[in-house]
């Protein structure tokens, strides 16, 4: 980004678009847009050329001799939407309380330093979250799961017995939820910080306590991009790797239980436990699960972009 | 304006970075430490080894690489603890010299596959260097050691014995206070060797509880127990539960209760000794060309200095490389691994089972014919 | 952004509409909150003491206060100030308790980051690498320089990629391409680090011929995670700009790159730049798709185009997973490498906030 070209005189033409300056820049915006497709062309041909084989290898010579791929894909499916939906469910509101709390609620000095140490947050490795959650959260909580099912278990979430170690599907979300956190929450602050200030203090010249003035003007104009960010920290939530291999203890099962030992494993935990020692056409058949995983944020972020449309009235831009 | 100053900050900034990281002062200047008995190998060798495979194998390596960069200070060794699979999958496509593997290559892979590192009509060299006891860890109150058969320890991970005060564990260690406390069988849920072992341990010594297929990935259709990544994870998760029991590389066992396991009529606790004499009663498998020296371990042996769940990991290499130099340098390698002084370093720094003198002849026979 | 020198929105005085209830005197709320919270601390002693939990359950007594506040709160409130006022003491205590919630692990997280990195943090850490050590002592300054290389060089590649196509789906995209490139960059977000790895890898071997590790594939794996992310949430700040600022340049004649350039950019410089961040962070810390295809090592290696890398992840994850006899070397080690991780974020985010304060128009506000 240079700035060396001289400014224009108010003697051009008013029609920006065909200057040389303009050419050149809105050419390079393309190519740079056009190469994301490329390589996302790349990835796809990839996945579906090494997924090939296992789609149509027999089935016994897989791992653990599932009845057919759908059989053994399913149960990975099921965990990850399982797990990623949980730690959304957990996250996303918190997030769009730390924000507003740093962005409206909190003294000013306050704010930024809160900012400043959540941002840091988001740069915490997974294998670091993964130990932490090892080493930390799961022994916290295990007593607690204890408890719920020993009283709550009539309802099917809470059904014992309870682990004995922690290491659920439930605590595999709440690791997940406490990373994609920061992440959401920082989109969601820099959102709620730029709205018009004119709206707030119409909003409030007009008598709106605080909650309404936020209501009426900061959480429309925040919505696109608080979708975003549960975007963002879904995707996260959905493609990620160690920390739920080294929290979760997985089995191929299907289950609600989130307090249980055996829970449904993720489709990336999955491929970063097996890859090591996989061999032959067991390496197609994990990259195949990766092509699944592919096709599933596909069709998250589909839903995604639709809800956000439908609201574009909002945004700043346009 | 604006941007000079950014620059000028950058610059000054990546400045310092460099200067903070610099070179690594361990590596500016080798020392000269007096080479180890053993480690020594024809002056002026150079190079970089490439090695990658099994992560068991992962910390005797590091002491292995360690202890051959220090004698022959212009080679560089590097050992991606990968995974066994992955290992003999960039062994196999000629990405590295040698492989470390929790299993060596079958029969049927060796007709099948060609290996790219290796002249074209070559045959690879397997050998056992790393034999390592696996312990059977738990964690309940009090209690340091257990005594159990086979039939027990399946019983436990299969589903069928959940709780410690059951009569089969009580039967078989009296004067002991077992609590009536549930079990948490912790099993690995990634893919390795050292389950392999471990199973094709119950289902060699008790097949009437242990039914199910020997492979590295646990079996799905048990539905008892929890499972956690690698050893480390398995360690972390016995330690921190309950009433929990895993199976894990016995340099990890300290500070946990540690099962003897019965052979012949003795309660055998783990020991190096006792899981080289596994290998020692075993037999070499059969139809393998001479310098494959693959095992058959003998898991069912009576002798009561013997512990029978061990694990024996292979490094895999070419009989003739395609790339001499890579050759030379494998060859060094190997000969210093397979040294008494390799042996002892692996038996401090992870805790493995020193290969025992005939052990140690076939394997130096092997690793002269590399070429 | 547009308005200068207007004040402070008002947050204090008693809107007009309200007058005819009263108000709640400042140190209400406070006073509550200690009676909850002193409440709750004697019921959970009164559990205590009867046998129904564990001792006394500090978890328990702060729950059980916070729960009467939040009742007391929004009840005495709904009497004195009306219902209005109450909804908005009701929010104000549930983002409160919100932040706090979400912040207890966080701090946890950060506490124990700290206490067990401290062990191994000192100027071995910094200077020398894992080369002939065994054991005890050695550092990290392999895993260091090949972090900043490889998450570097990644930056250099997605940076000006991703911050361009935000400016093209911002500014200049319309129809089906600037549509299809927002969807894939959503899908792009969800592949997983493991399959970017396995990506990068089928590739450099597809050109140099299997098995090959270097840094440079390191990054590629790296970018292809980075982009996306860069993009989201440019764009997003690209986006709440007001379009007053572009047509006011245009009025004054101003071309439509020099608007984007010397408008549109500063204006939410502050915005890209945490996006820029998040997405450093997001792949720093990568460990999957560098294990595969930049390898490991214990040897310092500068050449990003050749031999093994180590990094910075990577180097905690063997440590933890691999430990040898010596097991507490090996976990002070991968402690205090996510230590060092953690402050190199911290280092790169306070200069980027630097810079953008630099470049950032000076507004009166």
């Amino acid at each position: 980004m240079t700035a060396t070209a001289t400014p224009p005189t108010a003697a051009e033409s008013p029609r920006a678009y065909q200057r040389l300056g303009d050419r050149v820049f809105s050419k390079s915006a393309l190519i740079a847009g056009s190469l994301i497709l490329v390589i996302l062309a790349a990835v796809a041909i990839f996945l579906v050329a090494q997924s090939l084989p296992a789609l149509v290898a027999d089935p016994n010579d897989f791992i653990g001799r599932p009845d057919s791929f759908w059989a053994y894909v399913w149960p990975l499916v099921f965990g990850t939407l399982w797990s990623a939906s949980l730690a959304l469910l957990m996250a996303l509101p918190l997030a769009i309380g730390i924000a507003l709390f740093i962005s409206h609620f909190a003294p000013r000095r306050l704010a930024q330093a809160l900012g400043y140490i959540i941002d840091l947050l988001a740069a915490v490795p997974s294998v670091v979250y993964g130990l932490w959650g090892i080493g930390v959260l799961a022994p916290a909580v295990q007593p607690l799961y204890t408890w719920l099912t020993e009283n709550l278990g009539w309802i099917p979430l809470f059904a014992p017995p309870a682990s004995g170690t922690g290491r659920t599907i439930l605590t595999a979300a709440i690791v997940l939820g406490v990373m994609i956190l920061p992440v959401m929450t920082a989109i969601c602050r820099e959102v709620f910080l730029q709205t018009p200030v004119l709206h707030e203090e119409a909003a409030l010249a007009l008598g709106a306590t605080r909650w309404e003035m936020i209501r009426m003007a900061v959480l429309p104009f925040g919505r696109p991009g608080i979708v975003s960010g549960a975007m963002l920290g879904l995707g996260r939530a959905l493609g990620e790797t160690m920390a739920v291999a080294m929290v979760l203890s997985p089995a191929a099962v299907v289950s609600f239980a989130v307090l249980q030992s055996r829970n449904p494993s993720t489709i990336a935990a999955n491929i970063a436990l097996s890859f090591p020692e996989s061999y032959g056409v067991n390496v197609n058949l994990l990259i195949a699960t990766g092509l699944v995983l592919f096709v599933i944020t596909l069709i998250v972020n589909s839903i995604a972009r639709w809800v956000v449309n439908r609201r574009k009235d909002f945004s700043g831009a346009n | 304006m604006n941007i000079k100053r950014a620059g000028s900050l950058t610059a000054l900034l990546a400045a310092g970075a460099l200067v903070l990281t610099g070179c690594a002062t361990n590596e500016s200047d080798e020392p000269t430490t007096p080479a180890e008995p053993g480690a020594e190998a024809p002056a002026g060798l150079s190079g970089t080894l490439v090695g990658a495979g099994a992560s068991s194998v992962g910390a005797a390596m590091e002491g292995w690489i360690a202890e051959f960069q220090t004698a022959n200070p212009d080679v560089t060794v590097n050992y991606d603890p990968s995974g066994s699979g992955a290992g003999r999958e960039t062994f196999a496509g000629g990405g590295s010299a040698f492989a470390g593997s929790d299993r060596a290559f079958r029969t049927t892979e060796l007709e099948e596959i060609t290996f790219e590192a290796c002249a074209p009509d070559s045959g690879i060299v397997q050998l056992p260097v790393y034999i390592s006891p696996i312990a059977v860890i738990f964690n309940v109150d009090g209690i340091e050691s257990l005594n159990m058969d086979a039939d027990t320890i399946a019983g436990i991970f299969a589903g069928e014995i959940t709780n410690w005060n059951d009569e089969a564990i009580a039967s078989q260690n009296e004067g002991v206070d077992l609590p009536d406390l549930r079990i948490t069988p912790v099993n690995r849920s990634d893919s390795s060797g050292t389950t392999e072992n471990f199973v094709d341990y119950l289902a060699q010594a008790a097949p009437s509880v242990w039914t199910f297929d020997v492979s590295g990935d646990w079996p799905t259709e048990l539905a008892a127990g929890e499972a956690a990544q690698g050893t480390s994870g398995v360690v972390d998760a016995v330690t921190n539960g309950t009433g929990t029991i895993g199976y894990a590389d016995a340099s990890r066992a300290g500070g946990l209760g540690q099962v003897s396991v019965l052979v012949g009529d003795t309660y055998v606790p783990f020991s190096p000794e006792a899981a080289a004499a596994v290998v020692d009663d075993s037999e070499l498998q059969e139809g393998r060309a001479d310098f494959d020296l693959t095992f058959d371990l003998n898991r069912n042996t009576a002798d009561s200095g013997a512990y029978p769940i061990v694990l024996v990991a292979y490094l895999i290499t070419c009989e003739t490389f395609a790339d001499s130099a890579q050759a030379e340098l494998t060859q060094a390698f190997l000969r210093y691994v397979a040294s008494d002084a390799g042996q002892a370093n692996a038996a401090e720094n992870a805790g493995s089972a020193p290969i025992s003198a005939t052990l140690s002849g076939q394997v130096n026979a092997a690793i002269d014919v590399i070429s | 952004m547009a308005i200068d020198s207007t004040p402070a929105p008002l947050r204090t005085s008693t809107p007009a509409n309200i007058h005819d209830h009263g108000r709640l005197n400042r140190r209400t709320p406070w006073t509550i909150l200690g009676l909850s919270l002193a409440a709750g601390f004697g019921v959970a002693a009164f559990l205590g003491s009867v046998g129904a939990t564990d001792g006394l359950s500090l978890t328990l007594a702060l729950a059980l206060g916070t729960v009467l506040y939040v009742v007391m709160i929004t009840l005495i409130s709904r009497q004195i100030e009306g219902t209005r006022q109450a909804t908005d003491r009701f929010v104000t205590a549930m983002v409160t308790i919100a932040f706090t919630v979400a912040i207890i692990p966080l701090i946890s997280l950060l506490f124990t980051v700290v206490t067990r990195g401290a062990a191994r943090f000192d100027i071995q850490f910094f200077s020398e690498s894992m080369r002939n050590v065994v054991g005890e002592g050695g550092g990290a300054a392999h895993a260091i320089v090949g972090t900043l290389l490889m998450t570097g060089t990644a930056a250099i590649i997605s940076i000006p990629i991703g911050l361009m196509t935000a400016i093209y789906l911002v500014e200049y995209g319309r129809g089906p391409l600037a549509r299809a490139i927002t969807f894939f960059v959503d899908v792009m977000t969800g592949i997983p680090s493991i399959v970017a790895g396995l990506f990068a890898f089928a590739l450099f071997a597809l050109v140099f011929g299997p098995g090959v590790r270097m840094g440079f594939a390191g990054s590629i794996a790296l970018s292809v995670l980075m982009i996306p992310v860069v993009v989201r949430s440019c764009e997003e700040m690209l986006r709440i700009v007001p379009n007053e600022l572009r047509e006011a340049a245009y009025a004054l004649g101003v071309p439509k790159w020099l608007t984007v350039l010397k408008v549109v950019l500063p204006t939410s410089i502050a915005g890209i730049t945490t996006g820029i961040m998040i997405a450093i962070a997001r792949v720093i810390g990568e460990t999957a798709p560098l294990l595969i295809v930049a390898g490991f090592t214990a040897s310092m290696n500068y050449d990003m185009f050749n031999d093994r890398m180590q990094s910075l992840p990577v180097f905690v994850f063997t440590s933890y997973a691999n430990q040898g006899v010596d097991s507490q070397a090996f976990l002070d080690r991968a402690w205090a490498g996510a230590l060092t991780l953690i402050l190199i974020v911290m280092v790169l985010n306070l200069t980027a906030r630097l810079i953008a304060r630099l470049f950032a128009p000076t507004l009166g506000r």
